[in-house]
């Protein structure tokens, strides 16, 4: 009950911080002045969007156990007006315990509401604030772990290009950097007898955009598919802050490639456990995801609030 | 999957049936002269090609010296037969570094901005 409370005061505070924010031209897709920032796997994207990740599939790192699980996800991003969204997700997974049977079925349904903060052009800069909700019993439980508790994550997402730094520095221009700051609260403190922690998730994506070397620092000739590549590392931990006998951080960092072309995007990163309890060995995911602004933009591209226009 | 997510699936379906002509964000493809590059002289037109065609209504380009004063001719176009190309013309320009600023419109009114620099050879 505290954590419901201590959830709902900063979900209070977000939308606090929302209603103060100043109104701002907003662009769909990722743009921050001649900026593109691509949908990242692992680090959630710092603006409101209209796409779709249709599928992610992923294979983890072997577990502590030595399971071996694979994951088939979806995700839709739209935007209720130009400057709130939602978001909704759900997967499927096989999950394989050593000298087990193996079990299969839907993970948790995870939901989010958007609100773009900021979208500064000049300095490449956006940031976003949101509150995901993992839902209890709309997955497989028993099996497969999908909860059965429903966790509410206020998050702060953001992201900067690096578009004016000096000129002496133009071919650090490309860089770019996208992040998140959250937390877990569970609404229940435990389950089958096991604690519940309140969860800090943090994370950030560090890229080199070859679109924009070529576009906006200095073509160099690249040709395609290299001249939409996008080269990036994402990081991501969690870090339980109550209800924990020990304090252990799990993660992963995850090197990988981004192209981004007119409609769609295909990214693929390796994921590599940070230590010994975010898993053994490496693992991997791909993903394939839509613009939809951009494919539809006349229709389910726009805005729900700007449909029938 | 859950059912939300189906009626999300039904509905891009339903869309693509419907035949929504698919226009996107125009992107700066190439350019002449080449971004960042240094050219022997003033080219007599500066032009910006991109991934999808434009408005013209509300496509503009820019060039400035490195005092900040606009030395283009001001005649920006997209040129028949090349809808996803910008054009604009240059005078005789001394050597220096100059900015070309550019903001779009595609046909399907996504906006997208830019700038990049070229040099005329000192």
């Amino acid at each position: 009950m505290i954590a419901f409370r201590f959830a709902a005061g900063a979900a209070c505070v977000a939308l606090a911080i929302t209603a103060l924010a100043e109104a701002h031209e907003a662009a769909a897709h990722g743009f921050a002045g001649q900026r593109f920032f691509p949908a990242t796997i692992l680090t959630d994207d710092p603006f409101v969007a209209d796409e779709i990740s249709l599928p992610t599939l992923t294979r983890s790192p072997t577990g502590l156990d030595r399971s071996q699980e694979i994951g088939i996800d979806i995700d839709l991003a739209k935007r209720i007006t130009p400057d709130l969204g939602f978001t909704i997700g759900q997967g499927w997974t096989h999950l394989k315990p050593k000298d087990l049977p193996g079990a299969t079925g839907l993970t948790g349904l995870n939901t989010g509401l958007q609100y773009q903060l900021f979208i500064n052009g000049p300095h490449e800069a956006l940031g976003l604030v949101g509150l995901n909700v993992g839902w209890a019993h709309t997955g497989r439980v028993a099996a497969l772990g999908a909860p059965d508790v429903t966790t509410l994550s206020p998050t702060f997402n953001f992201g900067k290009g690096f578009g004016d730094l000096a000129p002496e520095l133009a071919f650090f221009r490309p860089f770019a950097v996208t992040g998140n700051l959250g937390f877990d609260f569970p609404t229940k403190t435990e389950s089958a007898g096991t604690p519940n922690p309140n969860n800090f998730n943090y994370g950030f994506a560090l890229e080199y955009s070859l679109p924009y070397l070529q576009c906006c620092v200095k073509d160099v000739g690249l040709t395609a598919p290299f001249n939409r590549l996008i080269p990036l590392v994402e990081i991501a931990f969690t870090t339980p802050i109550t209800r924990t006998e020990r304090i252990q951080t799990v993660g992963t960092i995850q090197p990988g490639i981004i192209w981004s072309g007119t409609y769609f995007q295909v990214g693929a990163e390796a994921i590599l456990p940070v230590n010994k309890a975010s898993g053994r060995g490496f693992g991997g995911v791909v993903q394939f995801h839509v613009y939809l602004d951009d494919l539809f933009p006349r229709s389910i591209g726009k805005p729900i609030s700007e449909w029938g226009r | 999957m859950s059912n939300v997510i189906a009626v999300a699936l039904v509905a891009a379906i339903a869309s693509i049936a419907g035949g929504t002509a698919a226009k996107a964000h125009a992107i700066l493809d190439h350019t002449s002269p080449p971004v960042g590059s240094t050219v022997a002289a003033a080219p007599a037109v500066l032009s910006l090609s991109f991934t999808q065609e434009l408005e013209p209504a509300f496509s503009n380009i820019t060039v400035t010296n490195e005092a900040g004063q606009r030395v283009d001719l001001g005649n920006v176009q997209v040129p028949p037969g090349a809808p996803a190309e910008l054009r604009v013309g240059l005078g005789p320009l001394p050597p220096g570094t100059y900015t070309v600023s550019w903001r779009v419109v595609s046909v399907d009114t996504h906006p997208t901005q830019g700038s990049f620099q070229f040099t005329i050879g000192r």
